[in-house]
Formats: C-alpha cells, sequence, structure tokens
C-alpha cells in the first residue's frame, strides 16, 4: 500500500504522455465544424471515419507509403546485414590498428550531420543520383551506423568464443560463423537495431527533403509536409494523415517490444 | 585451430564501414573545410580565403541569433530532460505493479516521426482551438501565441521536447538502474543511509557514466534540431526559432550559399567539438567507473 502515491502519479504520468495521442486521434475523427467547437468535444459527435480515406486519397498517400516502405526496409537491412558484419569484425578478430579504428566508430557517433551534408549531396549531385533513392538507401549498406555497430559488438563479445571456435574445428569458414552462430544467437541485439533502424528510416526528413524532387518519389514524411502546405487548414485531415504517418512504427514496436527492451539491456549499455 | 592470418578477416568484415567512413565522413568533412574557404552556388567555384568566416561572425547578426536560440534551447532542454528521464526510470525501478506497461506507455511518444510530432504539436499549441491553452484556460491562464509570440516559442519547443523524456535514454538508465548490484544498497542502509543519502552516495555515481554519455549526445542532439522548426515554425517569428541547423540547411539549399553553409557547419563542429571536450575535461570531477579507485 506504501506505493499507491508512486502509482497514482505513474498513471498520471502516462496520461500526460497519451493525451497528445489521444487528441489528434479525436481531432483526425471530427468534422469541419466540431474541430473548431468550444469547449472541445474529446468523443465527436459523429464519428467520421472518411477523414482517412479523404485524407489518404487527397494526395498519393498509397505510393508514398510504397515508397517508404522500400527505402525504409532497405535500409534496415542494409544496418542489420553489415552492421553485424563489421561488430563481427570488430569483436573476434585482433588486427593492426583495430581498436584505433573502433575508438573512430564511436567518435563519429558524436560528429553532426551537416558537416558532411553538403559534400555528401555534390558526391551524389556528381553520379546523377539526386531525385532517386540511391542516396538515401546506399550509405545505409556501408557498417549501418556507429551506434547500430557498438550496440551489436557488444552483444557479441556476451557470447562465448567457445561457440566459434567448436564450429570452426568443425569446418565452418569465419562467414558461415557470422551467419549460423552469432546471428542465431544475436535475436535481442538484431531486434533492437531493426526497429531502430526501421523507426529512424521511416522517420526520416531531412534527407529526402534534400535529395527527392518528384512529388511521385516522395516519402511519407515529405509528403506530409506537402500535405500540410495544401491542407493545412484542415486539421482534421492533417490529423488523419499524421496518424498514418504514426501508426507503423507503433504496430512494429508493438511487434518487436519485448525483444528490444532486452536487446537494449542485454548489450551492457545500462551497464557502464 | 588458428587459420591463417585471422587478422586480415577482420579488417575485411570491418572494410564496409572503413569505405563508409571514408567516403561518407572523412572525405566530405575535408571537402566541408575547404568549401568553406569558397564561394559556391552549384555552378561556379571562387577561393576567397576567409572571407566567409569573417562575414559570419563580424557581419551576420542571423548567426548570432540562431546561436543564442539554439544554446538556449539546448541549456534548458538537455538537463531537463535527462532529470526527466532519470525521474521517470527511478519510478519505474521501485518494482511497482505494471513496470512493463508503463514503460511502453512513457515510451511510446518518442516512437512518433519527427514531421508528425511537429504536426501533432502545432495543433496542440494552436493559440484559438489548441489543448494547451484550452487547458490553461480551465485554471484561469492561457490565451498565449505559443507559435507566434517569440517570448514563448523557444519554450513551447522546450516543452514539446519533454513528451520525449520517456524514450531510449529513460531505458538505458532503466537498465543502468537495474544493472546496479543490491549489495551496495544493503550495506549503505546498514550504515544508517537515509533514501536520499543512498541515491546520492550509491546510485548517481553508479549512474554517472550513462548520464554522461547522455549528456555528450543530448547536447550534440540539441545542436541540430531542425525538423519541428522547419514545420512548426519556419525559423519565426522574427527568427526566435531559427535554429543553428536550419540556418546551415537555408544557405546551402534555398540559397545556395553551399561555401557559407559549410564554413557554419565547420563553426558548429568546432564549437560542438569545444564542448564535448569541455565535458570529458569536467568528467573526470563526477564520472566514476566501477572498478576504479574513489578519489
Amino acid at each position: 500500500m506504501k506505493k499507491a502515491p508512486l502509482l497514482f502519479f505513474l498513471i498520471l504520468l502516462s496520461v500526460v504522455a497519451l493525451v497528445p495521442f489521444i487528441w489528434t486521434v479525436s481531432t483526425a475523427l471530427k468534422d469541419d465544424q466540431e474541430v473548431f467547437a468550444f469547449p472541445p468535444r474529446w468523443i465527436p459527435e459523429t464519428i467520421q471515419w472518411g477523414n482517412f480515406q479523404k485524407a489518404w486519397t487527397a494526395l498519393p498517400f498509397t505510393q508514398w507509403v510504397i515508397n517508404t516502405l522500400v527505402v525504409t526496409l532497405a535500409c534496415t537491412i542494409g544496418q542489420m546485414l553489415t552492421g553485424s558484419l563489421v561488430a563481427y569484425g570488430f569483436s573476434r578478430f585482433k588486427f593492426k590498428g583495430r581498436d584505433t579504428l573502433f575508438g573512430l566508430v564511436i567518435a563519429t557517433m558524436m560528429l553532426p550531420g551537416q558537416v558532411t551534408m553538403i559534400p555528401v549531396f555534390m558526391i551524389w549531385r556528381e553520379l546523377r543520383a539526386i531525385d532517386t533513392y540511391w542516396p538515401l538507401i546506399l550509405p545505409a549498406f556501408f557498417g549501418g551506423g556507429a551506434f547500430n555497430i557498438f550496440l551489436i559488438r557488444q552483444f557479441f563479445l556476451s557470447i562465448p568464443n567457445e561457440l566459434d571456435e567448436a564450429a570452426m574445428i568443425d569446418g565452418a569458414s569465419y562467414l558461415r560463423v557470422w551467419w549460423q552462430i552469432l546471428l542465431p544467437l544475436s535475436a535481442p541485439v538484431l531486434a533492437t537495431v531493426g526497429v531502430l533502424s526501421f523507426i529512424g528510416h521511416w522517420d526520416d526528413f531531412n534527407g529526402p527533403l534534400i535529395y527527392l524532387n518528384s512529388p511521385e518519389k516522395y516519402t511519407v514524411s515529405i509528403g506530409l509536409r506537402m500535405f500540410q502546405d495544401s491542407y493545412g487548414s484542415e486539421t482534421n485531415l492533417l490529423m488523419a494523415a499524421s496518424l498514418i504517418h504514426i501508426l507503423p512504427t507503433i504496430v512494429l514496436f508493438f511487434f518487436a517490444q519485448r525483444y528490444f527492451m532486452r536487446g537494449i539491456q542485454l548489450s551492457g549499455l545500462g551497464g557502464r | 585451430m588458428k587459420k591463417h592470418q585471422p587478422g586480415r578477416w577482420g579488417f575485411i568484415f570491418i572494410l564496409p564501414w572503413l569505405l563508409g567512413f571514408i567516403f561518407f565522413t572523412a572525405g566530405p568533412m575535408i571537402a566541408s573545410l575547404v568549401l568553406s574557404f569558397t564561394r559556391y552556388d552549384l555552378s561556379t567555384i571562387h577561393f576567397v580565403g576567409t572571407k566567409n568566416y569573417e562575414r559570419i561572425l563580424f557581419d551576420e547578426p542571423l548567426f548570432w541569433k540562431s546561436l543564442q536560440v539554439t544554446v538556449t534551447y539546448a541549456f534548458f532542454s538537455v538537463p531537463l530532460g535527462i532529470a526527466g528521464s532519470l525521474a521517470l526510470a527511478l519510478m519505474l525501478n521501485q518494482k511497482v505493479a505494471g513496470e512493463r506497461i508503463f514503460r511502453t506507455l512513457f515510451y511510446l511518444p518518442s516512437l512518433v516521426p519527427s514531421v508528425a510530432s511537429a504536426l501533432l504539436w502545432s495543433w496542440i499549441f494552436n493559440a484559438d482551438n489548441g489543448l494547451l491553452n484550452y487547458t490553461l484556460g480551465l485554471f484561469g491562464w492561457g490565451g498565449v501565441e505559443w507559435l507566434a509570440d517569440e517570448k514563448y516559442t523557444l519554450g513551447a519547443f522546450v516543452v514539446m521536447s519533454l513528451w520525449g523524456i520517456g524514450g531510449g535514454r529513460m531505458i538505458i538508465f532503466l537498465a543502468g538502474l537495474q544493472g546496479i548490484s543490491e549489495s551496495y544498497y544493503e550495506a549503505a542502509r546498514l550504515d544508517g543511509a537515509s533514501a536520499w543519502r543512498q541515491f546520492r552516495n550509491v546510485t548517481l555515481p553508479l549512474l554517472s557514466p550513462v548520464m554522461f554519455f547522455n549528456l555528450i549526445l543530448g547536447v550534440i542532439g540539441a545542436f541540430q534540431v531542425f525538423t519541428q522548426a522547419y514545420i512548426m515554425t519556419a525559423g519565426g517569428p522574427n527568427n526566435a526559432t531559427y535554429f543553428y541547423a536550419l540556418a546551415i540547411f537555408r544557405n546551402a539549399f534555398e540559397y545556395f550559399k553551399l561555401g557559407k553553409a559549410s564554413a557554419l557547419a565547420w563553426i558548429l563542429f568546432l564549437i560542438l567539438m569545444g564542448i564535448t571536450a569541455l565535458q570529458f575535461w569536467a568528467s573526470k570531477r563526477w564520472v566514476h567507473y566501477e572498478g576504479e579507485a574513489k578519489s
């Protein structure tokens, strides 16, 4: 019973965290007049499910969702694959300069993206890749990001080396050890990296803003920005469109949640 | 057991990262430094020496404005955010019923994509029909033009950032708390330490490496706020949310002053290096690593 005040406080905080969602959903389901009703009604008088359809078809959201899924899934695969490969290299082998290079990996976490943004843009422009998905996808296949390498490496270090050695006595190659021993044992951290990567790229605004010009190639994030420009005054539709953007990350999170939390804990980040 | 030259294989496996580092990080950094001494508009390029830097530092009030906006935002949002995340983690660590459900609920806001979050908060901050003014109105306050009155805009941005305190940072704190051995607390209790002293002398020191990690990345993150400012206020009103990253973006991709934008980017880099170095230096006084003798 001593914990009742704490419990009450936690419930209060949860409500505060959730209210913006509820407010958004509520607005998305109202008609044009009720949006501006005072005092605001939490439950719309008649629920306007049609708003979602209106928002979806006002601009080519179907195309944008497909575009975003292609880019996001490609990036997620790239980050998981090359991230774990690089982590394998850093965690299981000794070679000259390894620790210095790993230090560099960590240091790049602290590098603001703005410093490299302009020359990288120039490279893609030189390669005539503006208004294509290459600038968004290809970088994900080069090591998968410092934080991911760090997470996976930490996890690999917690897997006993004897497993690798036993497999190699049986004649497995290094690549096989990575693919058939380490990866299957690393589900929690791979799920963590996968979810973070998916959310990160689904969310990405700066990249598509710089690289994509044709509206039919847009991703949802900049499509939503276009929606704001064209239908900004129709708040209910704008909120419905925003929910389209929000929903996939939340669904994914609920599926991967169990692994996800464990992945961060096991990777020792919480420790030291 | 050892196959021939395993080290070479290790190097091959890290090659994707190394190539990416050369082509997408190190190379562009040097290129951006070179560019910062030029005038470049995507078609012609002239070497102009240190003119970009001189102009930015001595002849451009907007630069100082954007720096002031960004520093002010970081000054409030980072400590408040870290304290908030830590407070949530401490509460969840009390073995309270339904811990997992609360953890999930607190985490949800950080799953919202930044554009959607910006739109959603624009609506909450709406002066006439927004939820915030309505709620404040119930207590007799309100009527604030959150996003149109320059006195309040930055504050609104800080409030919005606090919505995310239950995200990754809280999870990391929670994992850190759960990693602290119960025996430390038992020892402290045997010495008659109060709950506050246990927190002050056991929890905080043992958590300090995690705090340090969050502080470093928090400051760097605060200096890169872009999407919210771009979507919600376009830097306004009266440049009150003209964040530094927005200044770089505008100069580069709207005014096509890529040389000047590169100089801005390098100034940002140097500022962040300075702050980070300072934090590393100061960390010797307050960050404790386990297994290290306490001074």
